[in-house]
């Protein structure tokens, strides 16, 4: 009980701060355009922003529903090729060796970038270039983290699994995949976002005119600054949305680490 | 009905060396020993004098450069693979993600127990080591002791007759060190395992085993191997004479070692 | 190593060119293999040929497509260093703010985290409308200053936290240490924290270095800025029709760019190597 009440009375307290500095934050921007007469197409309104967002709440969705769309199929890909790689290449050291430096330059290279020769090779007003770009995006920090994940096991668990005399498969179901988890949970969340913002980004480099990107260039193009900046803060609310489901999934599969009042 | 059991354990001539060359270091150099069915004997010595990988070796983790290795009357591999040995390491090792019920049942479950035996062998040992109510929670919430004590539970799992422990309450203060020898020490008469126990502490040793094994390191070898007087293993023991000239003679044992083998 | 999986990786290029159909695999209506044919998926020796072409047929005096590329990418190169250097600094003193001023860190620091996860990208488009409109401290607002607001704007997250982490990396025991030395918050800094935050600095400066190129190359795209490399690559990908492998000659051009600065950070990184702990295979 007295766990409970504690834990609650710290996470209160954990959560003022930035609280109120973000309300401050919002409140102080809407008194600064107010006051000095800013120009809405150098910083609108939080207010005019807001209503904007009420307004125009169809397309929004529905703009945000094509990218969603492109950067969940993306998620998915990267998700499966990422656990593969990894797999094999906890495997097969020489495949480690191999992708190891590629996945360097890859964390180099603007990879959005490829995405007028994803048009090229498939077509233009398809949108498996945006979902590739994605799943090259995706497929990065889960390969990398769950790989790190499988490589490293407890001494002692291995020493204990070689004291059963188990085989080299049941040691990897019983330990190191269990071991592993944490790991690519921390790939998740980081693709989970990625996810979104590579979504976003390949819609800046032409194609199909669905999507948040073109909505935003459109509208700012249009000069219509509020209702840009409201399908900005869509856009921010989905990638928001893709990681808060990452960090639940998180939660839900490994229960163990949640805190909990300790005994002795 | 009391057929004579094997000695747990019969080391012959038993010898490792890491490295080659002018590299080499002997780790150990022709050790004798013999346990007894039921015996606890304690393996204490200096860093560096081979005692974990002596435990090693008997546990088939480690082989031996040269001498014979019996564990139960069978050769160490052989042993291994029956499971007639179980093993507690300083760190409990625990998997996180796994019950403290799950824990105890890994190593039945490894070796095709079904589930309702699984389970009510772990509820068992789990009384047994006085952890019966903690079945379901989870390794994270148990303090140091408690966890060293499930994995005491698990080692006892198949029941076999030889208990093999490196250092398993060196992470542990004092006072829950001493309440858990005499646990250790309820658990070994219940179970009639025999047990061999690494330690560097010497009333640790003498409070446990009926004889104590004293190494020496450069090169790792038993130097002289000293009977504990017998006696009922309580706190009043801890206090009694016999306990502290047995002390006495150990460390001398060990200080005559290392004046003699010291630079 | 890199070597080999490139040679790999131009093997499957063209195996994929001899092996796969000219109009590519479908399931249903969906293309979900590339299209082989030359115009979709040139050689790779049409790919290096490309550089050597003149930029505009016909014209003399014209440069080549390999001098108008290298061109671009100094032009973006100069304005993704800049919004970076802007970036970096404002974030380090952040994370200095941070680690002084426990309300700051508490106050901002979720706020900063929760930057990494949104697409902070899609600001880049509304800052079009401030060239030409806009001026601050007497200075008109060129389009080239806000593709350096962009980039340093995405630069600074990944710094404020990297740096942060590295400043509060060392061990209580190591703190109490200095304490016991009666050591200021400033020594503390320059002896203790500062040399800590170097192995945690360097990754953050490498994100942000990729990350401001992405954001000076997304931010021309969508300011139009002319000149760099993002324009380039727009501009040669509608003309795709005409010379499909022309495309592939920018995008280089921003490979090589993200690159070198992720190179030079790793060299910053060679040259502080005595402050950040041995790397274990």
């Amino acid at each position: 009980m007295r766990t409970g009440a504690v834990w609650t009375g710290r996470v209160f307290s954990g959560i003022w701060p930035p609280l109120l500095f973000g309300i401050g934050f919002l409140v102080s921007w809407e008194l600064f355009v107010l006051l000095r007469d800013i120009e809405p197409f150098v910083l609108p309104k939080p207010s005019a922003i807001f209503e904007q967002l009420g307004e125009n709440l169809d397309t929004i969705l529905a703009a945000a529903w094509d990218t969603g769309r492109n950067a969940l199929v993306g998620l998915a890909l990267g998700l499966v090729t990422g656990l593969a790689a990894a797999l094999l290449a906890s495997w097969l050291r020489s495949l480690e060796e191999l992708l190891t430096p590629l996945t360097a330059a890859a964390a180099a290279i603007p990879i959005v970038a490829l995405t007028p020769i994803l048009n090229t090779m498939f077509s233009s007003t398809s949108s498996t270039p945006r979902r590739l770009i994605v799943m090259i995006y995706v497929f990065f920090p889960i390969f990398i983290n769950t790989l790190k994940g499988l490589r490293q096991v407890d001494p002692v668990h291995a020493e204990l699994m070689r004291s059963y005399a188990a085989s080299s498969w049941t040691t990897t179901r019983i330990v190191r995949l269990p071991g592993a988890l944490p790991y690519f949970f921390t790939g998740l969340k980081i693709a989970s976002s990625g996810a979104v913002i590579a979504a976003i980004v390949s819609e800046y480099f032409g194609g199909l005119q669905q999507g948040l990107g073109p909505a935003i260039t459109s509208a700012a193009a249009a000069s219509a600054y509020p209702r840009a900046w409201a399908i900005v803060t869509a856009a921010i609310a989905l990638g928001l949305a893709f990681y808060v489901v990452a960090l639940l999934a998180e939660r839900v599969a490994m229960p163990w680490q949640r805190p909990q009042g300790e005994l002795t | 009905m009391n057929e004579p059991r094997p000695p747990a354990v019969a080391l012959e001539g038993v010898g490792k060396r890491f490295g080659s060359g002018a590299t080499a270091v002997d780790a150990l150099t022709e050790i004798d020993l013999s346990v007894a069915a039921g015996e606890f004997v304690s393996l204490i010595g200096p860093s560096g004098c081979g005692k974990s990988t002596l435990l090693r070796i008997i546990a088939n983790l480690i082989d031996p450069s040269e001498g014979s290795v019996l564990v139960n009357g069978k050769p160490a591999r052989q042993a291994r693979l029956d499971q007639d040995y179980g093993i507690a390491f300083q760190q409990a090792g625990l998997l996180e993600w796994r019950t403290v019920q799950a824990n105890v049942e890994l190593p039945l479950a490894l070796h095709g127990m079904r589930r309702e035996e699984r389970r009510s062998q772990a509820a068992e040992l789990l009384e047994l080591v006085g952890l019966g109510d903690f079945g379901s929670h989870r390794p994270s919430q148990l303090s140091g002791g408690m966890q060293q004590r499930v994995a005491i539970a698990r080692a006892l799992a198949r029941r076999p007759a030889l208990l093999l422990m490196d250092e398993p309450f060196g992470a542990l203060d004092e006072m829950t060190r001493e309440r858990m020898q005499s646990e250790l020490i309820r658990i070994c008469a219940e179970t009639r395992a025999a047990v061999v126990f690494v330690t560097h502490s010497i009333p640790e040793a003498v409070f446990l085993s009926q004889r104590a094994v004293v190494m020496s390191p450069r090169p790792g070898r038993i130097t002289e191997i000293i009977d504990v007087p017998p006696g009922t293993r309580d706190e009043d023991f801890r206090e009694a004479d016999a306990f502290y000239a047995t002390i006495t003679e150990v460390r001398e044992a060990l200080r005559a070692r290392t004046r003699e083998g010291s630079p | 190593m890199l070597l080999l999986a490139l040679l790999l990786l131009a093997a499957a290029w063209e195996l994929y060119k001899l092996a796969a159909p000219d109009d590519g695999v479908r399931i249903g209506d969906a293309l979900i293999l590339p299209r082989s044919d030359d115009a979709s998926m040139p050689h790779l020796s049409r790919i290096f040929e490309v550089f050597g072409e003149q930029e505009v047929a016909g014209v003399a005096g014209g440069g080549t497509v390999l001098s108008s590329v290298v061109d671009a990418v100094w032009y973006s190169l100069r304005l993704a260093v800049a919004g970076f250097a802007a970036g970096v600094a404002v974030g380090f003193v952040l994370a200095l703010a941070m680690q002084r001023v426990r309300v700051v860190e508490r106050a901002l620091l979720p706020w900063v985290v929760l930057s990494q996860t949104v697409p902070l990208i899609a600001l880049a488009p509304l800052v079009y409308g401030w060239s030409g409109n806009l001026s601050l401290f007497g200075l008109d607002w060129q389009p080239w200053m806000s593709v350096s607001v962009i980039a340093a704007y995405l630069a600074f997250f990944p710094v404020a936290i990297g740096v942060l982490r590295g400043f509060s990396s060392p061990t209580p025991v190591q703190t109490e240490l200095l304490a016991a030395c009666a050591a200021s918050w400033w020594q503390t800094l320059l002896r203790l924290r500062l040399p800590a935050s170097v192995a945690y600095t360097i990754p953050a400066l490498k994100l942000a270095a990729a990350a401001a190129i992405v954001g000076a190359i997304v931010a021309e795209i969508s300011i139009g800025l002319n000149g760099g490399i993002g324009r380039l690559i727009i501009s040669y990908a509608q003309q795709a029709t005409g010379d499909p492998a022309r495309i592939y000659a920018p995008i280089i051009g921003a490979a090589a760019m993200g690159v070198v600065a992720v190179g030079l950070v790793g060299l910053l990184g060679v040259a502080l190597r005595r402050y950040q702990p041995e790397e274990t295979a």
